[in-house]
C-alpha cells in the first residue's frame, strides 16, 4: 500500500514534517491526528503531489515513487478531498466532476450524455438526490461537500485521503458520510481521515497516526486506545478541560433581547429568527447550540448589526433600549463579535499582530485627532499578547503566520481592547487544537469572571458543557430549549435541535 | 539568525524599485551625456509632478482593492472649469449677473469640483455596491463629457502670466510643480502611516470582511479616499492647464493608466492592503526617467510604449516572483 519513509519537509528554513514515518493500511480507514502545525496537511499535500520537494520517499504498492503534481498522484490512484470546497459555483455538477477529466466524442465535442450519466450513477452511490445538471452554488454545503466527494471517486482511486471532511456539515451529513466510507471501505479502498472530532475518529476509523511537531509519534489499532490516551498523544501531556464553571454568576442583567426576528431577505420573507426572547447576565455564559441552518451564526449577525433592515424586535444592554443597526453602533454598544470563520472575517492576514489587536479600538486609546501613537498601539499590543498569551515572535509579526489559536486569542484581544461588555463568540475554537481549545476556555472562564455577559454559539457539544452556566438551543430559527447546565444532558439538547416546534 | 536574515531579504526586496532606478539612470546617462544635467533633473520632476498627484491617489484608492478610472476626464474637467471661471467667470446674462473669479478662488472651485466628483463615485460604490472599476468608468465618460460641453470643444487659452505661475514658475531654485506635488507626497505619506485613516485604509484593502466586523465604518473611508482621489486629480488638472496655459478639453486622456502603472511598478497589490505611498513615488519617477531617456537617446515615441509596457510587466512579475520566495 501506501508508505512514507523517513520524509522531512522544510519552509524556508523552518521544519514542518521531521523523519515522518507512515503506513495506510489497506480497505482501512487511517485516522491522521495531531494538533495544528503538526504538520497533518503537509503529509497529506505530500502523498497527493501537491509538494514534489522533499527529503525521504514514498512506497507505491511497494516501489518507490515521487509525483511531480497532483495529476500523477491522481493516475497512481490517490485522491483528494481538501478541507476547503474546490468546486466552481456556477457550473454544473457534471461539470464539476468532469472538470480536467472531460470525455469527448470522436469528433471532440464534450460527450454530455456519458458524462450525466456517469455522474448519475456517482450521485446514486452517494445517495445525493439532485438532478446532475444543478449549479453547484445552489447546493447546501453539505451537498457540495458530497459533490466533492463524487469527483474523488470519478477516477475510482485506491487511496482517498479527507482532510477535516466534516467540518462544515449537519450531523445527518455526517452519518451520510460515514455510511459511503463504510461502502468504500468494502470496496478495498483506502482512507485516510484527518479530523480534530475525537468522537467522529471512534467511530469510522480502524487506525491512528499521531503527528506530534512534524514527527510520527505513534500509529496502532483504534480499538487498542481510549480517547484521553490519544490526546495525550497528540499533546504530550495531560490537559484539563473545564467540565463546569465555577464562577458565581450576578444577578444584573445585561442583555435582553425581546421577540427578536429576521427575515430572509427583503424578497424572501421567510423568518430565519423566529421571534427569539432571551437575556444574559453580567458574567454569564449562555451558550447557543443548533445544527447547522438552526440560525445561530445569523442571530450574531443580526444583533451586530449586519441586517438592520430585516431585524425586527427589542434589544436592550444594562435596561437601556438600543438600536443597533450597524457593526459601528454595534460596538459602541459594547458588543464585540469573534466570527466563525477567523480567515474570511476575523484577521486581516498581511497586516501585523499588533495592528489587528489595534483595529477596533484605534479611536480609544491609540490615536488622537486621527493621529496614530506607535508607542501606545505597541503597549495596547504586548498587554494582550502577555494576558491571553499570543506566542508569537514579536507584535510586529504578521498574524497569518500565527498558528489558528493564537490568532484566535489576537482577535480576542481586538475586542477587549475596545472594553466591551458583550462578547459574542461564534464557534470560538473552530479548527483550533485541542491544546489551544483548553486554552481558550480557560480564557473565557476569566473573561465571565471579570463581568463580561458571554454568548458562545457552537455546534461541538462538548464545548457547550465545558463552559455555559445556561443553554439556548435554536431549531430552524426557533428557541427549542432554554436550560441551565445543570440539567442538559447531550441527549436533551440534540433532541431540543432536531425538534421542529 | 534566521528570522534577521530573512528581515533583511525583505528589506532588499523593499529597496528593488530604487536599485532598478538606480541602474536606469546608470544606463541613461552612460549613453546620453545631457542626462545628468541639473536642468534634466528638474525636467524630470516636472514632467511627472502631474503624475504623482494622480498616482498618489490612485495608490490610496488601490489600497482599498478599488480602482479609479475617471482621474484623467476629472482632471481635465477640473483645469477647464478653472480657467474658464478665471478667464470668463460666471455671467447670468437674463439675470444681469456677473461673477468674477480670482486665482484662488477659480483654483479652489476647480479643486472642490474633483472632490466632488470624486465624493460621487465614493457614494455610487459604497451606496449601490456597484464595483469600482464600473462606477469610476462611467465617471470617466461623464467626466469628459462634461468638459466637452463646458468648453464647447475648443481649448480655453490665454490665461496670463499669473496662471502659468503654477506650472513654469520657480520657488526658491525648484520648479512650482514640484513643490505641490511633494507637498501632496507629504501629506500622503503621513495620511498613510500614521493616522487612523490611513491604517483604515490598509484593513479595509486587507481584509473589508474583518475591517466592517471590527467596527470600523467602511463607507465613510472609501468616500473620503476617492473624494481625496478626485482632489488630487483636480490639483493635476491645475498644474497641466497652467503649464499649457491652455485648457485642453482633450487633456489627460489615459492619464489614469500611467498612473496605475505608477502604482503597480511601485509595489502596490492590486488586490489590496499592500504597499506604500513611497513606492508609488518610485514608480512615477521610473516612469519619468524612463520616458526622458528615450526622448534624449532620440527613440521613437512608439517604441517609448511599448517599452514602457514591458515595464510594467517586469514589476509585476518581479513582485510576484518575491513573495512567493518570501
Amino acid at each position: 500500500m501506501l508508505v512514507a519513509e523517513n520524509i522531512t519537509k522544510k519552509f524556508s528554513g523552518v521544519t514542518a514534517l521531521d523523519n515522518v514515518c507512515l503506513e495506510l493500511h489497506e480497505g482501512k480507514v487511517n485516522a491522521i491526528l495531531g494538533e495544528n502545525g503538526a504538520g497533518k496537511s503537509t503529509l497529506m499535500k505530500i502523498l497527493s503531489g501537491v509538494y514534489q520537494e522533499y527529503e525521504g520517499q514514498l512506497l507505491w504498492n511497494g516501489r518507490p515513487v515521487r509525483f511531480l503534481g497532483t495529476k500523477e498522484a491522481q493516475d497512481a490512484g490517490i485522491a483528494i478531498i481538501h478541507q476547503e470546497l474546490n468546486l466552481i459555483p456556477y457550473l454544473s455538477i457534471t461539470e464539476n466532476i468532469f472538470l480536467g477529466q472531460e470525455l469527448e466524442t470522436i469528433w471532440g465535442a464534450l460527450n454530455k450524455k456519458k458524462m450525466r450519466q456517469t455522474t448519475t450513477e456517482l450521485l446514486k452511490k452517494l445517495k445525493l438526490d439532485v438532478d446532475p445538471d444543478t449549479q453547484v452554488n445552489e447546493l447546501k454545503v453539505g451537498q457540495q461537500q458530497l459533490v466533492e466527494i463524487a469527483k474523488a471517486l470519478l477516477l475510482n482511486p485506491q487511496v482517498i485521503i479527507m482532510d477535516e471532511p466534516t467540518s462544515a456539515i449537519t450531523d445527518q451529513e455526517v452519518e451520510t458520510l460515514f455510511d459511503i466510507i463504510n461502502e468504500l471501505k468494502q470496496e478495498n479502498k483506502t482512507i485516510a481521515y484527518i479530523s480534530h472530532k475525537l468522537d467522529e475518529l471512534f467511530r469510522i476509523a480502524d487506525r491512528y497516526i499521531v503527528l506530534r511537531d512534524g514527527k510520527s509519534i505513534e500509529s496502532g489499532e483504534m480499538a487498542g486506545i481510549n480517547q484521553d490516551q490519544l490526546i495525550q498523544k497528540m499533546v504530550g501531556r495531560e490537559i484539563f478541560v473545564h467540565q463546569k464553571p465555577a464562577l458565581s454568576v450576578s444577578q444584573d442583567q445585561l442583555l435582553s433581547v425581546q421577540h427578536f426576528s429576521l427575515k430572509r431577505s427583503a424578497k424572501r420573507p421567510e423568518l430565519v429568527l423566529d421571534n427569539l426572547s432571551f437575556t444574559l447576565k453580567r458574567g454569564e455564559i449562555l451558550g447557543i447550540f443548533g445544527l447547522m441552518g438552526a440560525g445561530r451564526t445569523e442571530l450574531f449577525e443580526a444583533l451586530f448589526g449586519l441586517h438592520p433592515a430585516l431585524t425586527s424586535g427589542k434589544v436592550s444592554i444594562e435596561r437601556q433600549e438600543v438600536k443597533i443597526t450597524s457593526p459601528v453602533e454595534a460596538v459602541k454598544a459594547g458588543l464585540a463579535l469573534v466570527p466563525e470563520d477567523r480567515k474570511r472575517d476575523g484577521i486581516v492576514p498581511i497586516m501585523e499582530v499588533k495592528q489587528n489587536i489595534s483595529l477596533a479600538s484605534l479611536g480609544y486609546h491609540v490615536e488622537k485627532n486621527g493621529v496614530l501613537n506607535n508607542n501606545a498601539e505597541a503597549q495596547l499590543a504586548d498587554k494582550y499578547i502577555q494576558e491571553l498569551g499570543i506566542k508569537t515572535s514579536s507584535s510586529g509579526q504578521l498574524i497569518k503566520n500565527l498558528s489558528g489559536g493564537n490568532q484566535q486569542k489576537a482577535i480576542l484581544g481586538k475586542w477587549l481592547a475596545t472594553h466591551p461588555k458583550i462578547l459574542l463568540l461564534d464557534e470560538p475554537t473552530r479548527g483550533i487544537d485541542v491544546h489551544a481549545k483548553s486554552e481558550i476556555y480557560r480564557l473565557i472562564l476569566q473573561l465571565a469572571a471579570s463581568g463580561l455577559g458571554i454568548l458562545m454559539v457552537s455546534s461541538e457539544l462538548p464545548e457547550i458543557f465545558a463552559v455555559s452556566d445556561r443553554v439556548l438551543v435554536l431549531s430552524e430559527g426557533k428557541l427549542t430549549l432554554e436550560t441551565p447546565i445543570e440539567n442538559a444532558t447531550e441527549d436533551k439538547l440534540l433532541k431540543a435541535a432536531i425538534s421542529k416546534k | 539568525m534566521q528570522t534577521t536574515l530573512e528581515s533583511q531579504k525583505k528589506r532588499l526586496a523593499k529597496l528593488q524599485p530604487l536599485i532598478a532606478l538606480f541602474v536606469l539612470c546608470l544606463i541613461i546617462g552612460l549613453l546620453s551625456d545631457k542626462f545628468f544635467t541639473v536642468s534634466n533633473f528638474w525636467n524630470v520632476l516636472r514632467q511627472i509632478s502631474v503624475n504623482i498627484c494622480l498616482s498618489v491617489g490612485m495608490t490610496l484608492v488601490v489600497l482599498m482593492a478599488g480602482i479609479d478610472l475617471s482621474v484623467g476626464s476629472v482632471l481635465a474637467l477640473c483645469g477647464a472649469i478653472t480657467a474658464g471661471l478665471f478667464k470668463m467667470g460666471i455671467e447670468v446674462p437674463s439675470q444681469n449677473l456677473y461673477v468674477g473669479f480670482t486665482l484662488l478662488g477659480a483654483s479652489v472651485a476647480g479643486v472642490l469640483t474633483g472632490a466632488l466628483l470624486g465624493f460621487f463615485n465614493g457614494f455610487v460604490i459604497t451606496r449601490f455596491k456597484v464595483p469600482s472599476f464600473v462606477a469610476t468608468l462611467a465617471m470617466l465618460t461623464v467626466a469628459r463629457g462634461l468638459t466637452m460641453l463646458w468648453t464647447k470643444g475648443f481649448p480655453i487659452s490665454g490665461l496670463g502670466e499669473q496662471f502659468a505661475y503654477m506650472g513654469t514658475g520657480w520657488f526658491l531654485g525648484v520648479p512650482v510643480p514640484v513643490w505641490i506635488s511633494a507637498t501632496v507626497v507629504g501629506l500622503a505619506v503621513f495620511l498613510s502611516d500614521k493616522t487612523k485613516l490611513g491604517r483604515y485604509i490598509y484593513a479595509i484593502g486587507g481584509n473589508e470582511n474583518a475591517s466592517l466586523l471590527s467596527g470600523i465604518n467602511i463607507n465613510k473611508v472609501k468616500v473620503i479616499v476617492y473624494t481625496i482621489a478626485g482632489a488630487l486629480a483636480a490639483v493635476g488638472g491645475l498644474m497641466v492647464t497652467s503649464r499649457l496655459d491652455s485648457a485642453q478639453p482633450n487633456a489627460g486622456t489615459g492619464y489614469e493608466l500611467d498612473s496605475i502603472a505608477a502604482v503597480v511598478i511601485g509595489g502596490t497589490s492590486l488586490s489590496g492592503g499592500k504597499g506604500s505611498i513611497w513606492g508609488t513615488v518610485l514608480g512615477a519617477i521610473i516612469i519619468g526617467v524612463l520616458n526622458n531617456g528615450l526622448v534624449l537617446l532620440n527613440v521613437s515615441p512608439f517604441w517609448q510604449q511599448v517599452v514602457k509596457g514591458f515595464v510594467i510587466l517586469l514589476a509585476v512579475i518581479i513582485d510576484k516572483v518575491n513573495s512567493k520566495n518570501g
